[in-house]
């Protein structure tokens, strides 16, 4: 750990603040917590939100993962990697089983999380609202209110102008019976995900000073209607690399004639399988 | 129901030292309409607003359906009237949201009723549009196209859809051309006969009340100063003000 850096970069005072937000927000379900955002030394969307939050829960044990989509090895998630075990010197890993906090912009992980693990999400729009009705004195109300006429709406505008609703990130969820939330740009396929984990979710939102959570065993309902169901994205064909069956698809490109391969965007559970298949062979 | 599905008592607002509504008490039907009538300025509007939970009255009480909305907390005052009564605005700029299909406008408070079949909630749609005479071929139309009357028209099917026990209106047909105007009366007097709706409008048009109201309250000065059945009251006015009132739109 280098010198001249307070434990995970921000002051005791900063993280006591943000602590105190994500007890409000843990107790709270879904509900948006405001906080004091600190300017961090990365620029806003790059996940300073999350980086935050990060800071504020890790400890001296603490074995961290970041992925961005689902890779660990993107740009952006290696930065955040080297931000912490340089200014908190705590362990890192690559693996979801392993790690106790996992950092990350689009994905939750395909391995199963267990009760103990901390998501932290980094939050580009927190408001759920907010397409439908900018003021933010109105969206406070409606939220006080649980005056939520508006959120199938949104949806029902999908399917009449599309014949299905086509929200695939950030698809709109009630917590707990309470509060309307977004799940972040996750992908609708990741949304049974969020419904009663045995893991704490926490939600950071940089530049608009949010925080929210989902703690464990919540329940986190996608919206829908009788007729058009909740569905998640499907594949016609297995990852071309480890053959699963059930895992969120990323298209690759692999050459310039337009070949093209479907593999898992989740790396780590990717390369386990391959890894268990080599073992077995 | 036995008694009146709105009882308002002794009705206050003061701006400062000015009273915009000094004293009014008035009781509205099931099936009634009651028309409130005056000049600009004479605290009808003010009126409307304190019984439909927009302004808090200042003093006296709004009873509707037996419960005190004076009384409640904010959050039940809402739901209440979200769930029971319908406003109308003058501007149906003001009662839209025009960035949402036509259809998506008429079944959001459907679905903020708990609706949860889109293929219901389409036809229920489209049976309003039907009503207010707007084709179901706009049903996917944002509202920003549509011309001012049938914006006005979109809004009153939003109002309706539900099925609101008491419907206030402000104005409804104001800012409209006159042509059109007549053809709105039309329809809304249809409408609520037929639906057999509790209404209090407001407006400063004795054309408008003729034609929609059973009842009228002249007010003036924040006060009520005369009231009747509406034909009793234009056609044969009792207090000086209601005579120079129909006077000058006889005028016109
Ligand atoms: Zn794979």
């Amino acid at each position: 750990m280098s010198s001249g850096y307070n434990f995970a970069y921000l002051d005791e005072p900063t993280k006591r603040m943000l602590r105190r937000s994500l007890l409000k927000a843990v107790a709270i379900p879904g509900y948006q917590v405001p906080f004091a955002s600190r300017e961090m030394p990365l620029p806003f969307g790059w996940g300073t939100g999350g980086i935050q939050v990060t800071a504020a829960i890790l400890g001296r044990d603490d074995r961290l993962k970041v992925i961005d989509q689902g890779a660990d090895d993107t740009t952006n998630a290696v930065s955040i990697r080297d931000f912490f075990a340089k200014t908190a010197g705590v362990a890192t890993t690559l693996s979801t089983r392993d790690a106790t906090v996992i950092q990350t912009r689009h994905r939750i992980p395909e391995t199963p999380l267990q009760h103990g693990q901390i998501m932290v999400f980094q939050v580009p729009i927190p408001e759920p609202l907010r397409w439908l009705e900018p003021r933010e004195t109105e969206t406070r109300r409606m939220h006080a209110f649980a005056d939520y006429g508006a959120m199938h709406l949104k949806l029902y505008e999908d399917v009449a102008r599309y014949g299905r609703i086509t929200t695939a990130y950030d698809y709109p969820v009630l917590v707990a019976g309470r509060y309307l939330m977004r799940p972040s740009p996750i992908p609708r396929f990741d949304n049974p995900k969020l419904d009663a984990s045995p893991a704490l979710m926490l939600f950071g939102a940089g530049r608009e000073k949010r925080i929210y959570a989902v703690p464990p065993y919540t329940s986190v309902k996608s919206l829908d209607f009788e007729d058009h169901p909740f569905t998640i994205e499907s594949w016609d064909r297995p990852c071309a690399r480890c053959g699963a069956a059930d895992s969120y698809l990323d298209e690759i490109i692999t050459d310039d004639r337009g070949g093209r391969r479907f593999v898992c965007s989740d790396t780590d559970h990717c390369n386990q399988r391959l890894d268990a298949k080599e073992k077995a062979a | 129901m036995s008694g009146p599905i709105l009882e308002v008592r002794d009705l206050e607002k003061r701006y400062g030292a000015r009273r915009a509504v000094a004293g009014v008490s008035l009781d509205v039907w099931p099936g009634e309409v009651l028309g409130i009538v005056g000049e600009s300025g004479s605290g009808k509007t003010t009126l409307l607003s304190a019984i439909a939970g927009r302004v808090a009255p200042s003093a006296g009480s709004v009873t509707y359906d037996g419960r005190d909305l004076t009384e409640l907390a904010d959050v039940d005052r809402s739901r209440l009237i979200g769930d029971k009564i319908g406003f109308v605005h003058q501007n149906p700029r003001d009662g839209l949201r025009l960035n949402v299909s036509a259809g998506g406008n008429v079944a959001e408070k459907l679905m903020a009723a708990g609706a949860r079949n889109y293929g219901a909630l389409r036809e229920t749609a489209c049976r309003w549009l039907d009503r207010v005479e707007i084709g179901r071929d706009r049903v996917d139309d944002h509202p920003s196209k549509f011309s001012g009357g049938m914006q006005q028209r979109l809004q009153i099917a939003r109002v309706l859809a539900t099925q609101p026990q008491l419907v206030l209106m402000d104005e409804p047909t104001g800012g409209l051309d006159v042509s059109v105007q007549a053809k709105l009366l039309d329809l809304l007097r249809g409408l609520v006969d037929e639906l057999g709706l509790a209404v209090v409008v407001v407006t400063h048009d004795l054309g408008v009340a003729r034609l929609l109201a059973h009842r009228l309250l002249v007010m003036k000065d924040g006060l009520v100063v005369e009231h009747g059945l509406t034909d009793q009251v234009l056609d044969d006015p009792a207090h000086a003000y209601t005579q120079l009132l129909v006077s000058s739109v006889l005028q016109v």
